[in-house]
């Protein structure tokens, strides 16, 4: 089936630096999509493609079977969410939800009922006289939203909506969102640097790194099976071992690190006396009494840091130091003291080097 | 004690500026016919003779024609220049926007022999259009200065936004771009209107005896009779000058504040 959205070997570049290589995306009709990746990495550059700020210099674009990359942004009918919310400040909050409506000639009777209707969704409806410098950050941001959402456009674009926003007001925000992607069935693209972010609200992730997709999944597969060491270094916390690989069973294989022996799940394309990475997040690591598993390591302790919902540990087995995070711990562990480190072979991610 | 000499210090400096002025304007209200003090009493006769002798009353509506005159046409090329110098995308906007303030900085005499010998030439000599385009390039670079400053607050995401919305680009500027840029233009406009109003050097140079001015009336009548009519004029020309600008801080404090709301 054609994708809602479709990127075709889209390349933009700005002089000579490139800001997208050759994209290929698809995007399903109300899927909530983020496009994640440090600054610099093109996801914003895509967002403002998709919205017609910025045109490709190779490649196009199509939405809902037309072709797109061509047309002005006031006839893409997409609804833009701004870091900054971007209002009108000399309008009211009434008549900045009301702009897009106007912009499609609506009958003045139909514009104020759905304005009020979406303000009330929003619960917004008393402050709709007010000027956008009377609201405070998160009711600006819910105008921009219901703004966005009010002309029923085919796509929401948001470009880190919730970077400005305190963090309690950004776990509230990142529901109503959600909430409101469920509710009305929207296609959303989002533009975020908050791998949280991310991994809470999507139904894919975009992982974008210089310009190229590093890995497109659901968020489980893109924290539990990482494609690349950048992708497994950049969502959330892991330890990256650098090993060869020794020996080839039938499920399993075994990598030596530092010395040490891991087994690792098989995978296609394993050779012998590979280079290979191996990721392995902390919270799979298990410690004394708890160890289990088909790789038990013997490390001391060499530092444990109180978190209050867990503990972080630093782990040492020769020059091969790593970190685990554990609920509890089984017994008073000084510095120093040697335990039994286990994980399973599952929760090695072997990763091409 | 530091703070006592700071205090002192601006009030001489304020004092240097405005005793000039304040000296002159008592001398409208005198009943004698020289340019004195003392003052032997009070009266209204100069502001009568404002308004009653034709040379005066004639230079009054002449100001208002060439004021409005240039004001209109500053206003909007200015803001024409503003717009099209704004954000760069111009090759040279450097170049061009040097050029549009440069009537600031030219020696008025200069300009005022060239414009006399340029006029001539399209048969505008001594006539209001000429009058008119003379002031407007002086006026000019009060427009493109204040438009700028008011464009330069304008967050680009904000028209960004109306476009995602469905606005075409002519909409967008209509609905968003100028009436963020309002304050500014219209300051600009007030001090194109100052501006020309008090205008006398090129005017000297490029106005016959049907377009002279308030100001420049008020230089030859100087030179001529020294009569308190002068003072007279000088207060009429400040309380104007002063309300315009009284006008023109409202603005810009309302646009200030409309900026700072639309920065989070």
């Amino acid at each position: 089936m054609q994708p809602f959205i479709q990127f075709e070997s889209v390349s933009k570049a700005f002089g000579p630096l490139t800001v997208v290589d050759n994209l290929d995306l698809g995007i399903a009709k109300g899927e909530f999509l983020s496009l994640l990746g440090p600054s610099g990495s093109g996801k914003t550059t895509i967002l403002m493609m998709l919205a017609g700020f910025e045109r490709p210099t190779s490649g196009t674009i199509h939405l809902g079977g037309k072709r797109i990359d061509h047309l002005p942004p006031h006839r893409r009918q997409m609804g833009v969410v701004f870091q900054n919310y971007a209002l009108f400040p000399h309008m009211t909050v009434a008549e900045n939800v009301a702009f897009p409506l106007r912009m499609q000639r609506l009958p003045r009777a139909e514009i104020d009922r759905r304005v009020e209707r979406a303000l009330d969704m929003v619960r917004l409806g008393a402050l709709k006289d007010r000027r956008p410098s009377q609201l405070s950050g998160g009711q600006q941001q819910r105008v921009a939203l219901t703004r966005a959402l009010v002309f029923e456009p085919d796509v929401i674009l948001m470009d880190e909506p919730l970077g400005a926003l305190d963090k309690q007001l950004r776990e509230h925000m990142q529901i109503e969102i959600r909430d409101l992607h469920r509710r009305l069935g929207l296609t959303i693209v989002f533009v975020t640097h908050d791998q949280t972010e991310a991994l809470t609200m999507s139904d894919r992730i975009g992982v974008f790194n210089a310009g190229r997709i590093e890995q497109l999944d659901a968020p489980h597969a893109v924290y539990d099976t990482p494609r690349s060491r950048f992708v497994a270094q950049f969502i959330g916390e892991t330890n990256l071992m650098e090993g060869r690989v020794a020996a080839l069973e039938d499920a399993t294989a075994t990598v030596i690190v530092e010395g040490l022996p891991l087994r690792v799940r098989r995978t296609d394309g394993l050779a012998l006396g590979q280079e290979v990475s191996l990721s392995l997040r902390p919270e799979r690591i298990r410690l004394g009494a708890d160890s289990v598993g088909g790789n038990l390591l013997p490390v001391t302790i060499s530092d444990c840091v109180y978190h209050g919902d867990h503990m972080r540990v630093q782990l040492a087995s020769g020059p091969l130091g790593l970190v685990a995070r554990c609920e509890r711990l089984a017994g008073d562990w000084a510095v120093g003291t040697p335990v039994t480190a286990g994980f399973d072979p599952a929760d090695l991610t072997v990763l091409a080097r | 004690m530091l703070r006592v000499l700071q205090t002192l210090f601006g009030l001489l400096a304020v004092a240097f500026l405005m005793l000039p002025i304040l000296a002159i304007l008592p001398l409208a209200f005198t009943s004698s016919v020289f340019l004195t003090y003392p003052i032997p009493s009070w009266s209204l006769r100069w502001f009568e003779e404002l308004a009653t002798a034709d040379a005066w009353r004639m230079s009054i509506v002449n100001s208002l024609i060439v004021g409005a005159g240039a004001t209109v046409l500053s206003t909007l090329l200015g803001t024409l220049a503003a717009l099209g110098l704004r954000g760069r995308v111009l090759p040279l906007a450097g170049v061009f926007r040097t050029l549009f303030l440069l009537p600031m900085v030219v020696p008025a005499v200069v300009l005022g022999v060239g414009m006399q010998i340029f006029l001539a030439r399209l048969g505008l000599g001594s006539s209001y259009t000429g009058v008119i385009l003379a002031h407007t390039v002086l006026c000019v670079p009060f427009v493109v200065v204040s438009v700028s400053a008011s464009l330069q607050g304008i967050d680009p995401t904000v028209e960004r936004a109306a476009m995602s919305l469905g606005a075409p680009p002519a909409t967008v500027f209509r609905l968003v771009t100028l009436p963020l840029a309002l304050p500014g233009v219209v300051s600009g406009a007030v001090f194109a209107f100052a501006t020309s109003l008090d205008e006398v050097v090129i005017t000297l140079f490029v106005a016959g005896p049907n377009q002279r001015t308030l100001a420049r009336q008020m230089f030859s009548s100087i030179r001529e009779n020294i009569s308190p009519t002068v003072a007279a004029a000088a207060l009429l020309l400040i309380v104007g000058t002063l309300c315009l600008a009284g006008l023109a801080a409202l603005l810009r404090r309302r646009d200030k504040r409309l900026i700072a709301a639309s920065a989070p």
